[in-house]
This record gives structure tokens, C-alpha cells and sequence, in this order.
């Protein structure tokens, strides 16, 4: 181009240029494997609409520290194969800063070493104790305990003088680690499992099952299981006459489950967190407001009950937002230290103490034992 | 192990395996009239189950499930014009990729339209809870439903096949389709009519047997997958040998669990189905001539 007309062409695009770059303010990359679909999307269902809802209610209010939110959600069918290549290509690729899920304890696993290498915050939604237990600089997770969970249950059993137990589990990573929680807790709770069954997550009846352990005479069934399937456990129990408790794990944590389950679900016990009964807790408990705000809000906007599985990933969420505020940069090793040094965190599953041993934040008081009263969650014993 | 335990482990039996026959009366009537393993098979189950539920919410019971069923069938017999009709002597793989595929489009059409939670119908007497009980077994209602209604449906479908016209124009397509077409039988039509009813029975299976278990987009494909080893067991092609080998199995299947643990469920119908297709290829009840002759085109 011509002399003056050149200058005026390049002045104008310098001005543009540094226009462009002093108005976006970039935007914070948060990656999310959830099992929308599948065998686990119970899990993952609920979990990614949570994730859909907080993104645009941060946004709106112009998001974290006037950074907007870019949630990638990316959906694994709990297939640990595709949460691998999800995760390398979040990391690898999209460079998020963290990574929220995934929905099951199998892919955490196996997503554990390279969230680890690859130096990405991993906040999982998924409940075994493997998953912290060794701890990992980056991996955190928002589930509770299962041992606590278990020794909520336990706690129950002496008070109800039961002793000799039948337990059935899922075949899937939650059922394995819970199944070898009670197995090594029971000795020491003076419990002792007389039969122990592994059921496919997708069995279609489960009378034979039952059938053996009713036959071993137990006290109570301790029925261990994040699947639908878990429901026809209870049914199956009933119809072949076995009166005794029967004890869910936290994995019972949505309505349909008992929908499912029928009549039968009237008095199953289990542990779970508040955000089912947050309704009737007194005004006095701290989790209370968060936990009303979170199920009014989903269930106005998706119309369907909220359950305790979404809440892990309203949990994660919140705490990755609250941490980046804290440490008031986007820097990976800044967030993560203040995930680490984070107390006192109001959450759906309880309120949350993180430390360097201890990347979970739960103990057992994150708990309440709740029980099915005509087809609802209720408190036990109240 | 005393008697009840026995009989109770036996009642267990026969409510799985009534489910696995059901699922395979449905592959056979495919296979017999056209040589074809139809994959989506499952899937007719797990439709007649969803529809059902949610025309539950507007009609009575059994209307519902008769919508169902019928609506069932329709699709059934659009998918064979749509997908099947028009293809000229297809190779068994290709047909098996196609039924694959469309077993595959039912499953992600279905979690469009409901969802992915679970659903089930009502019982149709009683609840979850109750019981009957005969000596010291219990048993569900609804199994009673299952085993029952699925007696008349294999009755029916026999003396629909051996008195009807239309059933006798259906094994004489079966028998030898160039020689039904030379007796003026339309061999196409008679191609749709058995995706009709094959997708028919499975919805009214699915209906059945939706309380005692539940519905899920995906609950198709492990019904399927039972269903075509009960189908092979009882030797392709043969209703009632199929009813009667979903027995077998679902009682083996049952009595396994007394002795190990549940976990091996699976590992004993397929090694069963293992040893069956290396000893006896044709099926338990089946003849080996009869096997070699199915051909499709």
C-alpha cells in the first residue's frame, strides 16, 4: 500500500488488536466427564444438569473473579476406556483447569494416575475410599466416606442388637469397595456376615439371591449398590417373606429408587446426605440454606426431584468456584492449594475440612440415617 | 437343602426363564419365516414396556398395554418396509449388521423421548410386597402373570400357526419361499407380518414382566442377549423347544446360585451354551437337517 494510506491501515489494526486483547477477559476452562448416559446415568444425569445450572447462575453474575465460566461437559457412558481419552484430551487439548467427576469410582480410577502426571485438579463425584486413600497431590473428592456410611449402619445394627448379617452387593466399583469396607469393618462392630452375595448391575430378578441368604438365616440385609437394580433386591426380599431390616447405602440417595422399589421400600434404613430431608431440618443446622436453595432451584428448573448424586457435583463445582476465588488467580497450583487449606465449606454432602491428608473434607457426622416413610425420605427414629 | 429352599429356588428358575422364552418365541418367528437373527429384538421388549408406562398415565391398565402392544407391532412392521423389504438376498452378516444398527437407533431414540431413568408398570394384582404362599414358598403374583400369560401366548401362537390360514401361509413361506410364491403367497407380506408379530409378543413380554423387573432404555440388549442363547438352546426355530430350554436354563441358572456364588450366573448359561453349540450345534430339541436348510431370499 501506498505510504499514508498504509500507516493509517496499520495504526487502525494495532488499535483493534490491542482493543481485542485488553476487552476479553478469559474465560476459566472447566472439563467435566459424567456418565450422562448409560448404565450409571442416574448418576450422571443429574450431576451434568447441576454442573449446566451453576455455570449459567455464575455467568450471570458475571462469573469468578469476572472471569466467565466455559463448562465442557463430556458424556463417558461410565466407560472407563472413553473417561481416559477424555481425560487426556481435557488436559492435553482443551487445557482446563480442572476437571469435575468423573460419575463412577471405576473411572476415577483409572483416570487417578493421569489427572496425578498430568498436573489437573480432579474433583471426583464418585464415592470409593480408593479414590483418596493413598492421597493424591491433585485428586479430591466430594462423595462421602463409604466406611463412614457403613459405620453409620454399623452404629444402627448394636443399637438394634443385630449381629449376624447377609450382605448383597452391585458388581460395580461402589459395590466392590463397599462390600470390602464391611468386610474388614465388621469384625470390629462385633458383626458377622454369615453370606455374601455380588449381583450383576443388570439383573432382572434377584430372588435366588436372596433366597440363599434368607436361608443362612441372617438378622438384616445390608444391601450395597449405586444400580437400579438395587430395588428389585428389596422387592425380591419382601415377596419371599424375609421380615428382617434391610440396610441401603448412600447409593439409594434418589426417589425413583424407591418408586421402584414399590411398597416394599417402607422402612428400609439407610445413611444419607441432608439434602433429602432438608426440609424438615431445624432452622439451627448450617447446612440447611444451601441445601433448600440447591433443591428448590433444580427442581424448578428440571421439574424432577433433586437427589444426593447431583448435589456431589453442585459440591464440586462450589468448590472449585470458591477456591479460585480465594486464591484469586487461575494459576493450577494456587487453586489446588486453595482446595487443600480449605474449612468449613457448606455443602450438600456436609461441610467440608479439607487438608493435605485428607483430600475428601467428610467425617461421619456428614451423615443421617434416613428411612422410606409412604413412598418418602423421612429421619430415622423421629 | 429341604424341599421349600428346593421349590423356592425353582420358582426363581421359572421367572427367569419364562422371561429368557418369551424373548426368544420372538427371535424364532423372525428366523422362521426369513432366516434372519433379529438383533432388535431386545429392543421390541423394552419398547412395549416404555409405551405401556406412559399411555399408563392416560388409560386403564390393560388398554394401555394393548396400545402398546399394538403400537409396538406398527413399528415393527415399518421398520421391515423401511429397512428389510426392499434389500434383494442379503448375506446373513449383512443382515446381522443391519438389525444391529437398528437395534442401536431404537436404543438412542428411546433416551430421547423418556429419558434415562427407569421405569415400571404397576403390578397388576397387588403390589411389591405381597405374596403367595404355597407350604414354605413365596411367590409373586406377577410371576404367576408371567408364566400364565405366556402359556397362552405359546398355545395361541401354536394353533395359530397349524389352524389359521394365515399362520399356514406363514410356515409355507418358511418351509420353501419359492415354492409358497408359486402357490400365489405373497413372501413379503409374509416377511412383515412376522416382524409384526415377533414385535408384538416381545412388547407383550416386556409389559409383563415390567413390574417385577423395570424398564430402561437400555434393558433391551441383555434380554436379547439371553434371549437368543435360550433361542439356540432350544434350537433356532422352534417355539416351543425355546420355552422350554429358557426353563432349563433359568433353572440351571437358579440352582447355580445355591452352590456358588451369584456372581457366576452368567458364566454358567454361557458355558451351557458353550458346551451345547460344540456337542449339538442345533439346539437341544432341533434336527440337524432342519438347521442347514434356513436360507434367506
Amino acid at each position: 500500500m501506498r505510504g499514508r494510506n498504509g500507516i493509517i491501515v496499520a495504526i487502525v489494526a494495532l488499535a483493534l488488536l490491542v482493543g481485542a486483547g485488553v476487552q476479553a477477559a478469559e474465560p476459566i476452562k472447566v472439563g467435566a466427564i459424567l456418565a450422562v448416559t448409560g448404565p450409571a446415568s442416574f448418576l450422571g444425569g443429574p450431576e451434568s444438569r447441576t454442573l449446566k445450572m451453576l455455570a449459567e447462575e455464575v455467568n450471570a453474575k458475571g462469573g469468578i473473579n469476572g472471569h466467565k465460566v466455559e463448562l465442557i461437559i463430556m458424556d463417558s457412558g461410565a466407560n472407563p476406556e472413553k473417561a481416559v481419552s477424555f481425560a487426556k484430551q481435557l488436559i492435553e487439548e482443551k487445557k482446563v483447569l480442572a476437571i469435575l467427576g468423573p460419575s463412577t469410582s471405576g473411572e476415577t480410577m483409572k483416570i487417578k494416575g493421569i489427572a496425578e502426571e498430568g498436573k489437573a485438579i480432579l474433583l471426583s463425584c464418585a464415592a470409593a475410599e480408593v479414590i483418596v486413600n493413598p492421597v493424591a497431590k491433585w485428586v479430591f473428592k466430594t462423595p462421602q466416606k463409604d466406611s463412614d456410611a457403613i459405620q453409620v449402619i454399623f452404629n444402627q445394627m448394636k443399637k438394634m442388637k443385630i449381629s449376624r448379617i447377609g450382605v448383597l452387593s452391585g458388581n460395580t466399583g461402589f459395590g466392590k469397595a463397599g462390600k470390602g469396607q464391611i468386610e474388614k469393618l465388621a469384625p470390629g462392630n462385633g458383626i458377622t456376615i454369615l453370606a455374601s452375595e455380588v449381583y450383576d448391575k443388570a439383573s432382572t430378578d434377584l430372588t435366588a439371591e436372596v433366597t440363599k441368604l434368607k436361608a443362612a438365616n441372617v438378622e438384616a440385609i445390608v444391601n450395597w449398590s449405586i444400580v437400579p437394580a438395587q430395588s428389585i433386591v428389596i422387592k425380591n426380599a419382601r415377596q419371599i417373606g424375609f421380615i428382617g431390616p434391610i440396610f441401603q447405602s448412600h447409593g439409594f440417595g434418589n426417589i425413583k429408587y424407591v418408586e421402584a422399589a414399590g411398597v416394599a421400600a417402607e422402612g428400609v434404613i439407610f445413611p444419607a446426605g441432608r439434602l433429602l430431608v432438608a426440609g424438615v431440618l431445624p432452622d439451627s443446622n448450617p447446612q440447611k440454606a444451601v441445601l433448600l436453595k440447591y433443591k428448590n432451584d433444580y427442581e424448578k428448573k428440571y421439574k424432577e426431584e433433586a437427589s444426593t448424586f447431583g448435589g456431589h457435583a453442585y459440591d464440586a463445582f462450589m468448590i472449585l468456584a470458591k477456591a479460585i476465588e480465594k486464591a484469586g488467580s487461575t494459576d493450577k497450583e494456587k487453586v489446588r492449594d486453595a482446595i487443600e487449606t480449605m474449612r468449613g465449606f457448606v455443602g450438600t454432602g456436609g461441610v467440608f475440612d479439607f487438608s493435605a491428608e485428607d483430600h475428601n473434607g467428610l467425617g461421619i457426622d456428614a451423615f443421617e440415617l434416613l428411612t422410606v416413610k409412604d413412598g418418602k425420605f423421612a429421619l430415622y427414629g423421629k | 437343602m429341604n424341599l421349600d429352599l428346593f421349590l423356592q429356588y425353582m420358582v426363581a428358575g421359572v421367572t427367569y426363564g419364562t422371561i429368557y422364552g418369551i424373548v426368544a418365541v420372538g427371535f424364532n418367528i423372525i428366523y422362521n419365516a426369513t432366516g434372519i437373527i433379529n438383533f432388535a429384538q431386545g429392543e421390541f421388549v423394552m419398547l412395549g414396556g416404555m409405551t405401556a408406562v406412559t399411555l399408563g398415565r392416560f388409560l386403564p391398565l390393560p388398554a394401555a398395554i394393548l396400545v402398546a402392544v399394538l403400537i409396538t407391532m406398527i413399528l415393527g412392521a415399518l421398520l421391515e418396509i423401511l429397512f428389510i423389504r426392499w434389500l434383494h438376498r442379503p448375506s446373513v452378516l449383512r443382515m446381522i449388521v443391519i438389525t444391529i444398527g437398528l437395534s442401536i437407533l431404537i436404543r438412542e431414540a428411546a433416551l430421547h423421548i423418556w429419558g434415562e431413568s427407569v421405569r415400571a408398570l404397576p403390578y397388576f394384582t397387588g403390589n411389591s410386597v405381597t405374596s403367595i404362599q404355597l407350604g414354605g414358598v413365596y411367590i409373586s403374583p406377577q410371576v404367576l402373570w408371567v408364566v400364565g400369560i405366556s402359556a397362552v401366548v405359546v398355545l395361541i401362537l401354536g394353533g395359530f400357526f397349524r389352524y389359521t390360514l394365515l399362520g399356514m401361509q406363514m410356515r409355507a413361506c418358511a418351509a420353501n419361499r419359492d415354492a409358497a410364491r408359486l402357490c400365489g403367497i405373497s413372501a413379503k407380506n409374509m416377511v412383515t407380518f412376522s416382524f409384526m408379530l415377533s414385535a408384538g409378543i416381545g412388547a407383550l413380554g416386556g409389559c409383563i414382566v415390567s413390574p417385577i423387573t423395570y424398564v430402561q432404555y437400555d434393558s433391551g440388549v441383555p434380554l436379547a442377549i439371553k434371549g437368543f442363547t435360550v433361542a439356540i438352546l432350544g434350537g433356532l426355530g422352534n417355539s416351543l423347544a425355546s420355552v422350554g430350554a429358557g426353563m432349563l436354563l433359568g433353572i440351571l441358572e437358579s440352582l447355580s446360585i445355591s452352590v456358588l456364588p451369584a456372581a457366576y450366573k452368567d458364566v454358567i448359561s454361557v458355558a451351557i451354551l458353550l458346551v451345547i453349540l460344540f456337542v449339538r450345534p442345533s439346539g437341544l430339541f432341533g434336527s440337524s437337517e432342519v438347521s442347514r436348510l434356513k436360507e434367506f431370499g
